[in-house]
């Protein structure tokens, strides 16, 4: 192939100009790898847990959701239980993100929206979506968790 | 890849060994995972708390088990298909990457399975509330 070292090469991580469109780009990929293991990871747990028993479902409430004031390991669960929100903030944004980046993705395969700016836009939108919906998200459960 | 005829690339021979089959399925569960998560989002949003008694109730009616369980297979094989592209792209070492795909069918297959009988034990009143 005629190669014209006037033109980029492409990719080149280093040197690129970073746009919201890259962005989004390896945001689709770090979000579906993070809900595949750590989304799948606690959701198998979670039902499981809940098919064994009682007790079994309580080891994940109490150390995910909410401590129990009455175990020896209260203050440790009252840890982790922060340290779970964090992660379920971090997964909440990643599914929503996920989602509008692959909405995205299917209006992308029909050969639309690749004018600049519409594609410029659309990356945008899926971010601005991502985080109003993890807020509101948050705020609809917050009161019960 | 960079071996063969155009052809035979598209009939397979290229660096994944096939290709339009496997994207497609990933837009297929793709929408599917799209109607089950918000569906299921909007569940575990409405539901009063999370305790173990209220979540074996919701499971007990076959219109949360039926969605959860499609949910299951649903999400479990587009992660399948996705993290078989992201391993086939950064992983070139050939024994490597079949030990990953390896421990990522066993993943993918095991937790499926693992979830589907635990929706079917609770459905079918295996678990006292
Ligand atoms: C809300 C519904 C979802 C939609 C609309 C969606 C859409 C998509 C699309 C269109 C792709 C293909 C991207 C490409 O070809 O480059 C994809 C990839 C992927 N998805 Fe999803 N997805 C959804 C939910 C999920 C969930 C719940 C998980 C994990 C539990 C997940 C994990 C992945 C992974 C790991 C990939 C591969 C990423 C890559 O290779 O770059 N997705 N998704």
């Amino acid at each position: 192939m005629a190669h014209n070292p006037a033109r980029p090469l492409s990719p080149h991580l280093s040197i690129y100009k970073w746009g919201p469109h890259m962005l989004v780009s390896i945001l689709h990929r770090a979000t579906g790898t993070a809900l595949a293991i750590g989304g799948g990871v606690i959701f198998a747990w979670w039902l499981t847990a809940a098919a064994m028993s009682p007790a079994a479902y309580n080891i994940f409430y109490h150390w995910v959701v909410q401590a129990d004031p009455a175990s020896l390991h209260a203050s440790t669960q009252r840890l982790a239980n922060i340290l779970a929100k964090i992660v379920g903030v971090g997964l909440t944004w990643s599914f929503f993100q996920h989602m509008a980046s692959g909405i995205r993705h299917f209006v992308l395969d029909t050969g639309a929206g690749y004018e600049l700016k519409t594609n410029r836009l659309g990356s945008i939108l899926t971010l601005a979506f991502s985080i109003v919906a993890t807020i509101l998200f948050w705020a609809v459960i917050a009161g019960k968790y | 890849m960079g071996t063969g005829t155009s052809l035979g690339r598209v009939r397979g021979l290229g660096s994944a060994h096939s290709g339009s089959h496997h994207w497609w399925l990933q837009r297929v569960t793709a929408a599917s995972n799209l109607v089950l998560l918000i569906w299921f989002v909007v569940s575990i949003a409405r539901l009063p708390v999370l305790d173990h008694q209220a979540v074996v109730l919701w499971l007990k009616s076959p219109l949360a088990a039926v969605p959860l369980l499609l949910l299951v297979i649903s999400v479990f094989w587009h992660l399948r298909l996705g993290l078989q592209v992201f391993i086939e792209d950064y992983v070139h070492e050939e024994g490597g990457k079949i030990a990953l795909l390896l421990l990522l069918n066993a993943y993918a297959i095991g937790a499926a399975t693992l979830c589907v009988f635990s929706i079917l034990k609770i459905a079918f009143g295996g678990v006292p509330a």
